[in-house]
């Protein structure tokens, strides 16, 4: 389903040249469960980026659902972004002024979806992170947990076939973060393809896979 | 991304900054009342005018003593004729193209009714007059026909002079003084304010033209008033009356305007007059967009998170610059909407304060004014937004 190919990716700061990545190759398939691993600043989140198409490689090949990025334009990766994959962030990035409801609505709404059917979708997604009765919460009105609930709610509601997670557990306490892991997780058992970067051991344990970046190279840890 | 969607995630953004949009809004505002409201005192002038002229009936000529064109040189000696009653009679008597025509000569003089008197321009004229400017009785009638040459004691008296001088009495049959003349009051006229040739007819009186030649020893004409039959035949006219005024006074020593192109003339330095107005209102307008500009700026700025989020969940560029030109637009609409109606409101005021300036926005300006303000919003929207298409998602996201 991933296949990246000698990925590179450096930034111009200033005079010098930072590689962030150098040379990943690496190949993930449907419904796998990764964990990206690795000191801060290793290039975790500069590859999460490459692999929801948001950021694009200086170098090498990124082939998604056997589709080569490279080629793509611009309106092809944000249909990508659309349709096939999900996005949760360790500041959960809700709208303050939306309800929850409106937060997870607001990806269908870009994608044209009907105001009634949205709404029954939204509510059916809030109801499978168990906030059902939080749709019409403001985020300023929910915990940590709930409002990274909200954004994974708001990650699937349009069917994605990729989940990408950066430190989504970053800013909860240790209740919560077992709870947003444990969400995660199932979906993944639902056959969503999940990659999870984090800083906690105990949760990289969890994944079938983990991946250490170190530096912009990787190394794959025997499970 | 449908335009319903569009409006309201934008209206939900600017309702986050309740002042800041308040204050937008007012900016515009502002502007599109300055537009509204100036354009109507522009245009209220310019329909002033043309009304008054109008009210001197339509196909008018008007002769005048004295040469007032440019070009030519003056005669010899400068000798300026007088208009008479004679130029009236051979006038209405040579020239078919005229329809009716009317002769006027003024003073001014007091008129006394028991203890009250009041001091009025006296008009003398003839029955045509009525015809000529289509002047409407209040009650009576107006002069009565007969030899131009021959003097009266008939008299109409201008409304106001008739409320002065009789209060709620009927005035009709009763008799008015002026010096030793005494009048016979047969009509009063309706209302029809100040008129272009200077006098305020509601407040003057009307008797036999060789009676005011006779009691103010005049022997010449104020002016001679022509109604050509048609309008075709203005032109044709004008020269038919200055050639037999020129064999009469074997110079060219009068002046004929047509009310058209006195009006033309008004009317084009009216709506010159409007247009400036409106491009000062403008300016107004532009200093409003610039502040539009940067309250989008500020914006977009401060939710680089938000854009980033935008697409990361697959919105594409084109629909994060539709939702910051929506917001921008959604604030200059509003702004134009509150400005119309602030402009209308003034207007009203205006016209409640001099009910006789007919003051009131040309429609074009209402609706250019709404059109331009959200012109405005997407105008200097648009480099804000297309900014923030240009953000980077990633920087946008992690800066936090
Ligand atoms: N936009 C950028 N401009 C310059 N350098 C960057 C940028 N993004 C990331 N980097 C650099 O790339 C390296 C990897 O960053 P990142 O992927 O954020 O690491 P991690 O997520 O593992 O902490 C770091 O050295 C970081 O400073
Ligand atoms: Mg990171």
């Amino acid at each position: 389903m991933i296949l990246l190919e000698e990925v590179w990716r450096t930034f111009q700061v200033g005079e010098a040249e930072v590689g962030a990545l150098k040379g990943i190759s690496l190949a993930i398939r449907r419904g796998d469960h990764v964990a990206l691993v690795g000191p801060s600043g290793s290039g975790k989140s500069t590859l999460l980026h490459i692999l929801g198409c948001l950021d694009r490689p200086t170098r090498g090949r990124y082939l998604f659902e056997e589709r080569d990025t490279g080629s793509l334009s611009e309106l092809e990766r944000s249909a990508l972004r659309q349709s096939r994959i999900g996005f949760v962030f360790q500041f959960f990035h809700l709208l303050s002024r939306l309800t929850a409801a409106g937060n997870v609505e607001l990806p269908m709404m870009f994608a044209g979806v009907a105001p009634e059917e949205r709404r029954t979708r939204a509510q059916e997604a809030l109801r499978s992170v168990g906030l059902a009765h939080r749709a019409k919460h403001r985020p300023d009105q929910l915990s940590g947990g709930e409002r990274q609930r909200v954004a994974i709610a708001r990650a699937v509601v349009m069917g994605p076939s990729l989940l990408l997670a950066d430190e989504p557990t970053g800013n909860l306490d240790r209740a919560s973060s077992r709870e947003v892991m444990e969400l995660l997780e199932r979906m993944n058992a639902d056959g969503l393809t999940l990659v999870v970067v984090t800083h906690d051991p105990d949760i990289a344990r969890r994944a079938r896979r983990v991946i250490r970046l170190s530096d912009g190279t990787m190394e794959e840890e025997a499970p | 991304m449908r335009a319903p969607d569009l409006l309201r995630f934008a209206a939900g953004a600017l309702s986050g900054h309740r002042l800041r949009t308040l204050l937008s809004v007012a900016g515009v505002g502002v502007g599109v009342a300055a537009v509204v409201s100036l354009t109507a005192l522009g245009e209220g002038a310019r329909q002033y005018v043309v009304n008054e002229f109008t009210s001197l009936g339509s196909n008018l000529l008007i002769v005048m003593p004295g040469r007032v064109e440019t070009t030519g040189s003056i005669p010899f000696g400068g000798v300026t004729h007088d208009l008479t009653l004679e130029d009236f009679q051979a006038l209405v008597g040579r020239i078919y193209l005229i329809r009716s025509a009317a002769p006027l000569a003024v003073g001014s003089e007091t008129l006394r009714h028991g203890d009250l008197g009041r001091t009025i321009p006296i008009l003398g004229t003839t029955a045509s007059y009525a015809e000529v400017r289509h002047l409407e009785m209040a009650s009576g009638s107006f002069l009565p026909r007969r030899d131009p040459e021959e003097a009266g004691n008939e008299i109409v008296l201008g409304t106001k002079v008739a409320r002065e001088l009789f209060g709620g009495e009927n005035p009709l049959g009763k008799l008015v003084r002026m010096g030793v003349w005494r009048f016979r009051v047969v009509g009063v006229a309706a209302p029809k304010g100040r008129s272009l040739l200077g006098f305020d007819m509601d407040d003057a009186a009307f008797v036999p033209v060789r009676t005011v030649m006779q009691a103010f020893d005049r022997r010449t004409l104020f002016r001679i008033l022509l109604e050509v039959r048609s309008r075709g035949e203005m032109e044709q006219a004008k020269r038919e009356v200055v050639r037999l005024l020129a064999e009469r006074h074997h110079t060219q020593d009068v002046t004929v305007i047509t009310q058209d192109a006195v009006l033309s003339a008004f009317s084009a330095i009216l709506n010159a007059l409007t247009l400036a107005l409106a491009g000062i209102a403008a300016i107004s307008l532009a200093v409003a967009g610039v502040g539009i500009m940067n309250v989008m700026l500020v914006s977009v700025s401060e939710r680089r998170a938000e854009v980033g989020l935008l697409k990361a969940l697959g919105a594409t560029d084109g629909q994060v610059l539709a939702a910051f030109l929506a917001e921008a637009s959604l604030l200059t609409g509003a702004g134009g909407l509150a400005g119309l109606g602030a402009g209308l409101a003034a207007v009203k005021i205006l016209t409640a304060v001099y009910p006789a300036f007919p003051a009131s926005p040309p429609a074009w300006a209402v609706g250019a004014s709404l059109a331009v303000s959200v012109l405005v919003g997407l105008t200097f929207g648009l480099w804000p937004a297309y900014r923030a298409t240009r953000l980077d998602p990633v920087n946008a996201l992690m800066r936090r």
